[in-house]
């Protein structure tokens, strides 16, 4: 039940806004994050927007994966 | 970076899984506790994966399957009432309760609707304001805020009839209450990832301290969980005990403030009963005061006063969820208890454990 789907945000209007996941768009509760901008990957949960992605730190999690793969 | 499909590579999946199995560890049994950890890890074949001594065993965090039979009996009693609209995760639809289901009330004509989110319940009771529309507010933290936000909205735009049967459960009351009774013994906790975007991985620091387990913060996709997995072998190879974060694109260093504010501004923290784990104190919350004509358990206590507590059953899903028996040891397990006729709700739950073995093999 704790699925949470990495959507973009398209559209944003106070604390509601549109977010989108290959082309399937859907409105979104972004109480929990108003410092969000169009462009941003959230997580969205029951309707709510739960976390902020962050880019960087997914590049670093990818390149020590990659690491892991060459030296462990 | 579209954050899904970069941590499915079926390559680095193989090759990080290939280094793990030659690292040589010891025997370990790691539980995930989440629900969700449990179908993604079934789904990717993840213990096909792992090292040999290395055992996976699932926890206390399906919501459906926790959430105790006296609840459920409850909410489906107010299902009898007339002019009361039940609105509920699709995920609760099939699980039995003592004399019916909601999947069963709604065969039978009682008004039963899925939402995807309580704010679709919200809109519901707008929508037809001549009947009462009672929200099951099942979940864990990750669930717990869009619920406060239905009920805000719903005191804020004054739908009167409009009301929520909170059975919210909170994790590390729970994940205290298990690890102190003894019964389960793990090497290492997976923690959900979703939770600990509302509550902080700081919530976890007792497990390391007080009972020296290894835990990892751990996301959803295949590599997330090898990660997961990478790090708490880690720490065990290494004699260390601590909160490791591999899930950092999603979890922040400190927990989201709002999300705190929201959840001590609406709910006040409770006692829960847990199917398999008893009553756990502080391991739920009510609807404080301040909102309480939305609060579906005050407003309608008479009625489920009157619901009888549930007869006693064969389904083991309480052992499953404390992780001191694995489905295919129950003796209701593919004999009389499948997904199309389930006993329990761990067989009924698309994250329960009987399910994820039942779908995606029995090891």
């Amino acid at each position: 039940m704790c699925l949470a789907i990495p959507m973009r945000i398209i559209e944003i209007e106070g604390f509601t806004g549109v977010a989108d996941v290959d082309g399937v768009s859907r409105k979104v509760r972004l109480d929990l994050l108003p410092e969000v901008n169009l462009g941003d990957y959230i997580l969205v949960h029951a309707g709510l927007a739960i976390a902020r992605l962050d880019a960087e730190e997914a590049e670093e999690t990818l390149s020590l994966l990659r690491k892991l793969a060459d030296e462990i | 970076m579209k954050f899904s499909e970069e941590f499915r590579d079926k390559e680095l999946v193989r090759d990080i899984a290939g280094k793990l199995k030659q690292l040589g560890v010891a025997p370990a049994t790691i539980m995930e506790v989440c629900g969700t950890h449990t179908m993604a890890a079934a789904r990717f074949g993840l213990k096909e994966l792992l090292p040999p001594p290395v055992r996976l065993v699932s926890g206390p965090g399906c919501p459906v399957c926790v959430t105790a039979q006296e609840d459920l009996d409850g909410y489906l009693a107010l299902g009898e009432q007339p002019g009361i609209v039940l609105a509920s995760f699709g995920d609760m639809l099939r699980v039995p309760g003592t004399n019916t289901s909601l999947e069963k009330q709604r065969a039978k004509g009682a008004a039963v609707k899925v939402v995807y989110s309580p704010l679709d319940a919200v809109d519901l009771a707008k929508q037809e304001p001549e009947k009462h529309v009672v929200f099951f507010g099942v979940g864990f933290e990750t669930t717990m805020p869009a619920t406060a936000v239905a009920i805000q909205v719903a005191a804020a735009d004054q739908v009167e009839n409009f009301s929520v049967f909170c059975v919210h459960k909170t994790m590390p009351e729970a994940l205290k209450a298990l690890l102190s009774g003894g019964e389960v013994k793990v090497s290492g906790l997976l923690c959900p990832g979703h939770v600990t975007t509302i509550i902080g991985a700081a919530a976890y620091e007792f497990i390391p301290r007080d009972f020296g387990i290894p835990c990892a913060v751990t996301g959803f996709e295949p590599l997330d969980l090898l990660l997961g997995i990478e790090s708490i072998l880690r720490q065990l190879s290494r004699g260390e005990a601590k909160v490791e974060n591999v899930y950092t694109r999603a979890v922040p260093a400190q927990p989201n403030p709002r999300a705190q504010a929201l959840l001590n501004e609406v709910f006040a923290p409770a006692d829960a009963r847990w199917r398999g784990l008893g009553v756990i104190p502080g391991s739920g919350v009510t609807i404080r005061e301040k909102y309480q004509e939305f609060d579906a358990r005050r407003r309608f206590a008479p009625i489920l006063a009157q619901v009888p507590p549930p007869p006693p059953s064969a389904c083991r899903c309480g052992d499953i969820l404390r992780g001191v028996m694995r489905p295919q040891e129950c003796p209701l397990f593919d004999k009389v208890c499948t997904p199309s006729q389930p006993v329990g709700p761990c067989m009924v739950s698309s994250e329960g454990a009987c399910a994820a073995v039942y779908r995606y093999g029995r090891e």
